[in-house]
């Protein structure tokens, strides 16, 4: 992977490359609150878009990309504390809804104050190069893995899986478990904000409230679902799926027609293979080896 | 003058809040019978103001017409995605029911917007019958005919509504599978047609206020989602389950909206969230629910 642009500097790879990472980056954030602690968070973009917005500002007002970036996931991760003390108060689908709304009168709050779109000025436009988004996106989508993969081998991981599975057993047994959730949702936003400000190094042009946008949220949990959720693999192979089908589609049929094949390939994960596309492997596998006697 | 702008003001506010109450009367009414939280609810609405719109266009059929047929079509729509999608959640427990529901209603969300897009593209569709436009001047204060039609029409649905749950037959099914549907399977009633039924009821409703969404506002493949979340703001206000209740809470939304734009301008859509947080982490009761 780190060879890559050495082999090909091709803008479509490069791009196809750097989309797919960021997504690994979004997808597992949400991956550590809704997959393993099972809190369905729905309002996975109010920490992407603050992230992305102060990574951004910090950045282009003359701050090392680093400090910026690191300023913008600490604040979603500090804002995730704060937030989650009243709405971990809720449970279940009302947790799910309420941080939607969460999210959508912070995306409503900056579309007003800040309308204009953020460009690039010229200095940087001119020098725009793929091959350092490449890497930063690679870097981050492989500490987000790894931070993912110390979770799932760790008592904190231990901790918010009990809790996904039975909330009331989990503090019936010692596990503090409103520290656990704080925990795995500022551990969450803290990616889901260096997501963000990843996409703001990448993206030339956007406007602050469409970082904000729900649709942030879904592509996360579309892709977490349709991988595989709480899982390590799961989330990769959701991501380079989206993406692969997102640049495939768009070639051939109007835009869009990927999240209807998603959206339903989606329902389908939902009502017929919890576990995801992960899972379907040793199903088959199992399904052939039966032979004739398949049931 | 301030006077007549205040009363202005809550005419405006009560209006709007009539659509907000009869939206959210359909969620309520699928949540409180069978746990479902659909957030396709809103998509349901846009689809129906697409149908009557299209009926519109097509047939040149008045809106206030060809409302039952919307109604009837929004209801099979209903009834077909309940089968297809929600029944098979049936067999899960409460909690793990309740959440897969929300995943499938998450799922119709980002299905429905992109089959309008192919159907009717982005472009924003209103239904404009001749009289559209015109309003009545009472002391000052003009009532336009359109949300007056639209208001009154939901007072229809919600008598209705009201009727065919504490009067009938049907009813009674549905209430009794509401407070514990294993005893009423025990008992003899049809659940998953109690369920069906439901549920295409709580759609052609959605569907119902979606053709005064585009005979009031405008429609496109995106209302669904803000449409879904002052449904929701609707329902915890009001308390969850609550019908009667909704269509009340509906009306203090709109009205409170009417005021807020006033002072607040563009935040106004944020005020309604605000109170719905606080709702939801102070008093998850709602303001009418019982404890």
């Amino acid at each position: 992977m780190v060879l890559v642009p050495l082999i090909t500097r091709r803008d479509d790879v490069l791009t196809w490359l750097c989309l797919t990472l960021q997504y690994i980056i979004l997808s597992h954030s949400w991956n550590i609150i809704g997959g393993y602690a099972g809190q369905r968070s729905l309002g996975h973009a109010a920490f992407f878009g603050l992230g992305a917005l102060i990574a951004r500002y910090l950045w282009l007002s003359g701050l090392p990309l680093f400090l910026g970036l690191l300023a913008g996931a600490s604040t979603a991760a500090i804002f995730a504390i704060i937030i989650g003390f009243p709405t971990f108060r809720m449970r279940g689908i009302y947790f799910a809804i309420g941080t939607l709304v969460l999210a959508e009168i912070l995306r409503i709050i900056f579309e007003t104050t800040l309308p204009q779109a953020s460009v690039f000025p010229t200095r940087l436009l001119a020098t725009y190069n793929l091959v350092p988004r490449y890497y930063l996106s690679l870097l981050i989508a492989g500490l987000t893995v790894a931070t993912v993969y110390w979770i799932s081998h760790s008592t904190l991981g231990l901790g918010m899986i009990s809790i996904r599975e039975e909330q009331d057993a989990a503090e019936a047994s010692g596990v503090d478990t409103l520290r656990h959730k704080l925990l795995a949702f500022a551990i969450s936003s803290f990616f889901a904000g260096l997501a963000g400000g990843v996409f703001t190094y990448y993206a030339a042009a956007l406007r602050p409230g469409q970082m904000f946008e729900p649709v942030w949220t879904f592509d996360a949990v579309v892709i977490v679902f349709v991988g595989g959720v709480g899982t390590i693999s799961g989330p990769i192979i959701g991501a380079v799926f989206f993406v692969l089908l997102k640049q495939l589609l768009s070639i051939y049929l109007p835009g869009g027609i990927h999240i209807l094949v998603f959206g339903v390939l989606f329902i389908i994960v939902v009502l017929f293979l919890p576990g995801g596309l992960i899972k379907l492997m040793p199903k088959l596998r199992k399904r052939i080896s039966r032979g004739r006697h398949p049931y | 003058m301030t006077v007549e702008l205040v009363a202005q003001t809550i005419v405006n506010g009560i209006h709007v809040g009539a659509l907000y109450g009869l939206v959210a009367v359909g969620l309520s009414l699928i949540f409180g019978v069978m746990k479902i939280l659909n957030i396709a609810h809103g998509e349901f609405l846009m689809v129906g103001g697409y149908v009557a719109f299209w009926v519109f266009d097509l047939y040149d059929t008045d809106p206030f017409l060809s409302l039952p047929l919307v109604a009837i079509a929004m209801f099979l729509l209903g009834a077909g995605s309940y089968k297809l999608l929600f029944s098979g959640l049936a067999k899960f427990h409460e909690e793990s029911k309740m959440e897969n529901s929300l995943l499938v209603g998450f799922g119709l969300f980002l299905v429905f917007p992109q089959i309008t897009r192919m159907l009717w593209t982005t472009d924003e569709r209103a239904i404009t019958p001749a009289y559209s436009g015109g309003s009545l001047p009472i002391l000052g204060v003009r009532l336009a005919y359109v949300p007056l039609g639209a208001l009154l029409v939901a007072l229809v649905v919600i008598l209705a509504l009201h009727l065919l749950l504490t009067k009938t037959y049907f009813g009674k099914s549905v209430r009794a599978t509401t407070q514990n549907w294993k005893s009423a399977k025990l008992a003899g009633i049809n659940v998953e047609r109690t369920y069906l039924i439901t549920f295409g009821l709580g759609v052609a409703i959605a569907g119902v206020a979606g053709v005064f969404v585009g005979l009031i506002h405008a429609i496109n493949p995106d209302i669904g989602i803000g449409w879904t979340l002052k449904a929701l703001i609707v329902v915890v206000l009001a308390g969850i389950g609550s019908i009667g209740g909704a269509f009340f809470a509906g009306l203090i939304l709109g009205v409170v909206e009417a005021v807020g734009a006033i002072f607040m301008g563009p935040y106004t859509v944020a005020l309604g969230l605000v109170i719905f947080l606080l709702i939801m982490i102070f008093r998850p009761r709602g303001l009418f629910g019982k404890a």
